[in-house]
């Protein structure tokens, strides 16, 4: 186990080398020079210039990338072009706040989805399960900000529960982690619920019937188990997906997070800005998955790893 | 039979399955038979003849969309059929037991083997992790498993499938019961593997003085397991005999046409003589005798109505016009002829 661990995390390194290198790329296939375009289109040569020479972009190419890449594992990604601090700095409360609100969705997610797909397969064609498969779709299918404006109108300027917009106090984070937490739900269930069909048929369900083992503890300890592999990828997914892609509801309910500062530093055409929030949430997404990858071990034993 | 020694009497048992539009399958259709206690009883019969439904409608385990849906099973004078769930689960595993075809897929692959045996004695014995532990050991060692010690820590798929199946019979005797169901326990084995999973059967229910209902369509593990036979033929018992009998005497033409289609290694054969036809679809299902149409001495009386499980001599039935007054055919008629 922890020798595969090791062997996993080395096998990471090409997949961060690639990360690393598109980013880099990414700067210098746009069309025109970086520094140009970081100091606006009409600014002078002799301003670009030492601009270059300042970046480090009169270097050959592999030089500069292995400056890139060393600054970066000193969690050194430059500095701002908008307010000229150091990057990592302006990131990190952002980030946090992002973290949060990932963490908590997806638990949420997690709880209603497992909980309502199990009870969705095990009265399967019932009226519940009817009514739960419909509630997904609608979850699945509804957009997000407009869930999150939905709330808002209702939840907070009709009955004033919870407060509109901002992130720390705890009436706070109700909203956005419904509105986020729902499509994952609604995805979450769906797929327990597939899975758990599929494991309820299995022989080894006769068997532990046979056994005189209650229907209760035939689904959560002998069912459960079996049926949460392909819904442990869903999540892992799911709570990758979020650490990105929170844009629109971080929009909708003001919260300073790293998917406001993506878009802000996008339009802004502040390059080491969006080059650091892209492998920021690249190296996460590729840990994500590694934990993924060793649940499943921990599920089923027979998934081999080494 | 002397009927007080039967540990299981099922009496016109009935077990459909619904099916979308009113569609009805009788997949036992009136099925009767004793368990003599201690001995083992064989139900032979091709694929769909019903014998699986009737060994799981014994555990009451047909699930959604079927349902027995008359008859009983009396065992030791309790009618199963009208049990609750609560009194089914005390009997599960505890006082009658079964084991499946597929050692394979039939053992939860996310349990180690010791968790899945000591589960047993937990539910029905109340015993803790660490008292179960002993009892485990001694299964394992009981149903032949090499260094039970550290088994017990293993997972299914670290085990081959002949060790599989000693552990599931590990676990269907756990708690010792009474009647042990073996729905085709060896046919997913290899033929050496067959055997000492048959020898280990017949040993542990002398050692346990169990009763056994073997189902098989291999008349060879038949001849050498069980005590009595019933022979099935699309939901019904057509024939039930002592072993002896049976092979030396069969009297039903489906008897006999399973017989004739064994290879024998004791005689000159020139070639298998299968049984003409196939097995009738549920709801194309004949109206008569359900054998008839492939029957070589079937009259129009076979085709018309269907006989009664009859009793002739005293641990012996048969559902067979030929065995009839009512017989309209020719009443020399030689069913079997003994091969030389």
């Amino acid at each position: 186990m922890t020798t595969y661990i090791i062997r996993r995390i080395f096998q990471l390194i090409p997949v961060l080398f690639g990360v690393t290198l598109f980013v880099f790329l990414l700067m210098h296939l746009t069309p025109g020079k970086p520094a140009q375009i970081m100091a606006g289109e009409s600014a002078p040569t002799h301003v670009v210039e030492r601009m270059e020479q300042r970046l480090g972009l009169d270097q050959p190419y592999h030089i500069q990338y292995v400056r890139f890449v060393s600054n970066i594992a000193q969690l050194d990604f430059g500095v701002s072009m908008r307010s000229n601090l150091p990057i990592i700095d302006e990131i990190r409360p952002k980030f946090w706040v992002t973290l949060e609100l990932a963490i908590y969705s997806t638990i949420l997610s997690i709880f209603i989805g497992i909980i309502a797909g199990i009870v969705s397969a095990v009265r399967r064609h019932s009226k519940s399960d009817i009514i739960i498969m419909l509630v997904a779709l609608f979850g699945l299918s509804m957009p997000n900000f407009w869930l999150g404006l939905m709330l808002m109108q209702w939840f907070a300027i009709n009955w004033g529960w919870f407060p509109p917009t901002g992130w720390g106090t705890p009436g706070q984070v109700v909203l956005p982690v419904i509105t986020l937490g729902t499509a994952g739900a609604a995805v979450i269930a769906r797929m327990t619920r597939s899975s758990m069909l599929e494991v309820i048929s299995q022989d080894y369900i006769r068997t532990a019937r046979a056994k005189g083992v209650k229907e209760r503890v035939i689904i959560y300890r002998h069912a459960l188990k079996n049926a949460l592999i392909p819904v442990v990828t869903v999540i892992g997914l799911q709570f990758g997906a979020l650490l990105s892609g929170t844009v629109l509801t971080e929009t909708v309910f003001a919260i300073n997070g790293m998917g406001r500062y993506v878009i802000d530093s996008i339009i802004a055409r502040d390059f080491p800005a969006v080059q650091a929030t892209i492998i920021i949430i690249s190296v996460l997404f590729v840990f994500v998955n590694l934990i993924v990858d060793i649940s499943y071990r921990y599920l089923n034993k027979r998934i081999d790893l080494d | 039979m002397s009927k007080e020694n039967s540990i299981l009497k099922i009496n016109n048992l009935q077990t459909s399955f619904f099916l979308e539009g009113d569609n009805e399958v009788k997949a036992v259709d009136g099925v009767t038979f004793d368990v003599p206690k201690g001995k083992t009883l064989g139900i032979v019969g091709e694929s769909g003849s019903g014998k699986s439904i009737t060994a799981m409608s014994i555990l009451k385990l047909i699930g959604h969309p079927g349902k027995i849906k008359g008859g009983e099973i009396l065992f030791n004078d309790q009618n199963l059929v009208e049990s609750s769930e609560k009194e089914m689960r005390k009997i599960r595993g505890n006082r009658i037991s079964m084991i499946f075809q597929e050692p394979m897929t039939s053992l939860n692959p996310v349990y180690t083997v010791g968790q899945q045996i000591s589960e047993s004695y937990s539910i029905h014995q109340g015993l803790s992790k660490k008292e179960s532990k002993k009892k485990v050991i001694e299964m394992l060692k009981l149903v032949g498993i090499p260094s039970p010690e550290k088994r017990i820590n293993q997972y299914p798929f670290e085990l081959s499938g002949g060790m599989r199946q000693r552990v599931m019979i590990a676990m269907a005797l756990a708690c010792r019961p009474e009647l042990l169901i073996a729905d085709e326990p060896t046919t997913a084995l290899d033929v050496t593997i067959q055997a000492q999973i048959l020898e280990l059967i017949r040993e542990l229910q002398d050692e346990l003085g169990m009763s056994v209902i073997f189902i098989t369509h291999d008349l060879g593990v038949v001849a050498e397991t069980c005590d009595y036979v019933a022979v099935m033929y699309c939901g019904k018992v057509v024939e039930y005999a002592d072993v002896k009998t049976l092979f030396k005497n069969p009297r039903h033409p489906y008897t006999v046409g399973l017989l004739n289609s064994l290879p024998r290694s004791d005689m000159d054969q020139e070639e298998l003589i299968p049984i003409k036809g196939t097995v009738p679809s549920p709801d194309d299902m004949p109206e008569g005798c359900r054998f008839a149409p492939r029957c070589p001495f079937a009259t129009d009386l076979c085709r018309e109505k269907l006989p009664n499980l009859d009793d002739i001599g005293d641990a012996e039935q048969i559902r067979c016009w030929i065995y009839t007054d009512e017989w309209d055919g020719d009443p020399e008629v030689k069913v079997y002829e003994p091969q030389k």
